[in-house]
């Protein structure tokens, strides 16, 4: 996020798109609430009729995938208007000629047309947007999991700066991350091109930079994409993979596609709190610590390094994430010698810039923002004040894509997937509250589209897309749309991803969650 | 910014313009006894509790909606205060059970520190009490509406904090209650399971379920943490006793999310705990994942790694490092891809 958390109750405008935060981040969500007791407008742009729809002053109910029309509209209506800020486009950024040009096409009419918006909405929002004082834009995975999330992002980026809105206090873009450390473990380089701190493996004075502090010679070439690995798998270019803490059988886009690769590996370990469905594919399966067992630190979403406090010892025989990695590392003649977390905080802090005036004990109870560049430096609650990283904004002209599968006559339904509020990912099942709570799977359908199929309410189903099937409950609801169907990624009987589309995002390669086709039938 | 002196207890003290007399109090380590207040809700002044004798004014004003102002003269423990004080005590308690020494909420009760300091003794008034039934029937919220004593902080916590208002008063009274509408147990009513109502609560009314019968205050020691269900960083206190997780409960100082927490958070603690941890090292034998020791399983893993590094080259391995571990973890996993391995293959779910 450009922005901080506590922000947002004294924002004047919010603009949510593809972002379900009651649910998916319910205490953001609750932020929200409070912004909006005190008198802050929402836009909310989103298929369904979630919670924050109920509560918009416009809910833009866009059809999947079709962001990028609805974002260029959005500016068209601005431009038309004269609400761009024309000193911030002037003295903040380049390239804004040729968004003009590219948007004039994406009229309210033809903009309306291709996202199912009426243009009374598209006004609406434009205007409550472009002529606040102060707005801030949120998204989520409904922006990125397309095989356009890039260029989603940009055109959100481009909306922000056309209206000044960025670099300022409750102003600016911000993706809310999904899990607890996804930011901290992209800060700390679990990427293929990037060492911590996001400096580039190709780059030769980084490369040489760590070379002096590990000594030892390091590969200048970006390595495997998640994507990339099964691929290399299936074609034996991949022989081995080393899986902590996730569970890819459960969690990434065609599932079946994803299995059929770590069959073809000649040696898997996973290291894990639960017996996963990864890890029963293993050879050797290692016991982690949870969260209650370790001490370290996670970065949220807004960029606040935190502590975790160790409150147990690991459970039964199990370590901690981090031992296991340091006696694998030292039997295999490289001896990492770290005598705490705090200790590998120190080189941490010593390698990455940002991270350059952290230690646990500055972090205390209430955490440090990132940038953090020396130890006096008290943490930076918002980004681009003045200047954006690269110096000058960029904004680039963005077409409208088509996702890469949508319905047809033979998977006449779109498939659409996300999160509930009583589960996190594929962690929440192994909690016995949360699963009496929130036992299954119950699969969102429109009531035309449930008479159509004859269907009743809580009815088991089977859901079947070109990659797979599976059977789950269902529940009629006009919170989406007629031809929509919704399902969560939560339940290993309900095992969503068996449907999804492995088709992804050409820079990022996440894939198209979002989207897939998919039919029902009686069971 | 603009001050105010005032006299307190004989003290004078000097506080922001906009203060209240309770906030004078309490920032100047002054005791005042509140039910109804809470630092992150706004005021009623419904306890009547916190009241104060203030010179030139003919009652006894409540502290928490009394603004302090120039030259005021407070008293906070006069016999007078402390007398209306007693008395609210004491009707409070005329209704309340006495079953202390059973519920979960003794040691960290509000109203039993205040009975305790005020001498109250629950013969004054006698009359009728509540018969309730229990609303048991959710994993996560005992509530026990005999014991609540309308302070109305659930309210507020489930409009102010939650946003989601589905808590209010209903009849009136001595039949006055607080729930849902309709008065319905909260697992049919619309609501989250944030928890924050539990959070506020003064009394034994509403309670952490997994906690009954597993610690009192005095026996468990509490570790704040970082939750580890979302990206929003949300920070608690993992109540502990004997080595064992307890339940969770808000700690006020979190920074990004005070007292407020969800339904995971809050509760979801549960799964430390789950007949599915994996406990002890597993290899796999003749087709069958099958314990192992420490030292057999790290010493199969760095000569097999070992091996198809020499035979395939080091970009033949890769890894997927872990969004829900920590940065020091995540950092030594790709220093030992990276240092040890010798390849960039390294990779998490922030794509996928």
């Amino acid at each position: 996020m450009t922005n901080s958390i506590n922000e947002i109750p004294n924002t004047k405008v919010m603009f949510v798109i593809g972002s379900n935060a009651t649910e998916a981040h319910p205490v953001i969500g609750t932020k929200m609430k409070q912004a909006l007791a005190k008198g802050a407008k929402l836009i909310v742009a989103d298929p369904r009729r979630i919670d924050l729809a109920d509560h918009s002053d416009v809910w833009l109910r866009l059809r999947p995938g079709t962001d990028i029309a609805l974002i260029n509209g959005i500016m068209n209506i601005i431009l038309a208007n004269g609400w761009e800020d024309r000193e911030f486009i002037e003295e903040r950024t380049e390239g804004f000629e040729k968004v003009r040009e590219a948007v004039q096409k994406y009229t309210p009419e033809v903009v309306s047309k291709v996202t199912g918006v009426p243009v009374e909405n598209l006004v609406e929002a434009a205007k409550i947007y472009a002529t606040a004082e102060r707005a801030q834009i949120f998204y989520t995975l409904g922006i990125t999991e397309h095989t356009c999330g890039t260029d989603n992002v940009m055109s959100l980026a481009n909306l922000a700066m056309l209206t000044g809105n960025i670099g300022k206090e409750s102003s600016g873009v911000n993706p809310m991350r999904g899990q607890n450390n996804v930011q901290g473990a992209c800060d700390m380089g679990a990427l293929p091109d990037v060492y911590p701190g996001y400096q580039k493996v190709a780059n030769p004075e980084v490369q040489a930079k760590f070379e002096a502090a590990w000594g030892v010679p390091l590969d200048p070439n970006p390595g495997f994409m998640i994507p990339d690995m099964f691929e290399a798998a299936v074609s034996k270019d991949l022989r081995a993979l080393y899986v902590l803490g996730e569970d890819p059988v459960i969690t990434d886009a065609d599932a079946n596609h994803v299995r059929k690769g770590l069959q073809a590996l000649d040696f898997l370990v996973v290291q894990e709190i639960f017996l996963s469905e990864t890890a029963k594919l293993a050879d050797v399966v290692l016991p982690g610590a949870s969260y209650a067992e370790k001490t370290g630190t996670f970065s949220n979403t807004e960029r606040r390094v935190q502590m975790v406090n160790q409150a147990i010892k690991p459970i039964g025989n199990a370590k901690t994430d981090g031992e296991i990695i340091c006696e694998l590392a030292t039997r295999m003649g490289y001896p990492f010698e770290y005598q705490s977390s705090e200790e590998v905080m120190q080189e941490i802090a010593k390698l990455t810039p940002q991270f350059a005036g952290i230690t646990h004990e500055r972090l205390g109870t209430q955490g440090l923002q990132w940038p953090v560049p020396h130890a006096e430096h008290p943490g930076t609650k918002f980004l681009h004040e003045g200047k954006f990283t690269r110096g000058k904004g960029q904004f680039v002209a963005i077409e409208n894509q088509l996702p890469a599968e949508l319905p047809d006559e033979d998977y006449p339904l779109l498939l659409s997937t996300g999160r509930k509020l009583s589960h996190y990912n594929v962690f929440t099942q192994h909690s016995p509250s949360l699963e009496i709570h929130s036992p299954e799977e119950l699969a969102e359908i429109n009531p035309l589209d449930a008479k159509q199929l004859g269907l009743e309410d809580g009815e088991q189903v089977k859901v079947a897309s070109r990659r797979g099937e599976l059977k789950t409950k269902i529940m009629i609801t006009e919170r989406v749309p007629v031809g929509m169907v919704f399902m969560t990624l939560h339940y290993f009987d309900s095992p969503t991803n068996v449907l999804t589309n492995g088709a992804y995002d050409k820079v990022t390669k996440t894939y198209e969650y979002k989207v897939c086709g998919v039919k029902i039938s009686k069971v | 910014m603009e001050w105010l002196t005032l006299t307190i207890d004989g003290r004078e003290v000097s506080v922001p313009k906009g203060t209240t007399v309770l906030d004078a109090c309490r920032m100047n380590n002054i005791p005042i006894p509140t039910l109804c207040h809470a630092p992150e809700l706004t005021s009623a002044g419904a306890c009547r509790l916190c009241v104060v004798q203030i010179e030139g004014m003919r009652n006894l004003p409540p502290s928490c909606v009394t603004q302090a102002t120039q030259g005021m003269k407070v008293e906070t423990q006069n016999p007078k205060v402390r007398n209306a004080r007693k008395v609210i005590l004491e009707l409070l308690v005329a209704n309340h059970p006495l079953d202390c020494m059973t519920c979960q909420k003794m040691g960290d009760c509000s109203l039993a520190e205040y009975a305790y300091d005020y001498g109250v003794t629950g013969e004054v008034y006698q009359g009728e009490k509540r018969n309730l039934p229990i609303d048991s029937g959710n994993p996560f919220i005992l509530r026990d509406q005999n014991k609540c004593i309308l302070c109305g902080k659930c309210i507020k916590a489930c409009s102010e904090i939650q946003g989601k208002s589905i808590l209010d008063f209903s009849h009136r009274g001595f039949d006055t209650q607080v729930g849902p509408a309709f008065n319905l147990p909260y697992n049919e009513s619309d609501c989250d399971f944030c928890g924050s109502c539990v959070s506020v609560c003064p009394v034994g009314a509403l309670v952490e379920k997994q906690m009954v019968g597993k610690g009192r205050p005095w026996e468990v020691s509490k570790v704040q943490t970082t939750c580890p269900f979302c990206g929003v960083g949300c920070n608690f206190d993992l109540n502990v006793k004997d080595g064992k997780v307890i339940g969770v409960t808000s700690n006020p100082d979190a920074p990004v999310n005070g007292k407020a927490l969800c339904v995971k958070g809050r509760f979801g603690m549960d799964m430390i705990y789950s007949d599915n941890r994996v406990t002890t090292p597993l290899i796999r034998k003749d087709g069958v994942l099958v314990p192992a020791e420490w030292d057999e399983a790290l010493d199969l893993i760095a000569t097999k790694l070992g091996e198809i590094k020499k035979t395939y080259g080091p970009n033949s391995i890769a890894a997927l490092s872990s969004a829900h571990c920590t940065n020091e973890e995540n950092y030594l996993m790709q220093k030992f891809m990276r240092a040890v391995i010798g390849t960039n293959n390294i990779d998490h779910c922030a794509r996928t």
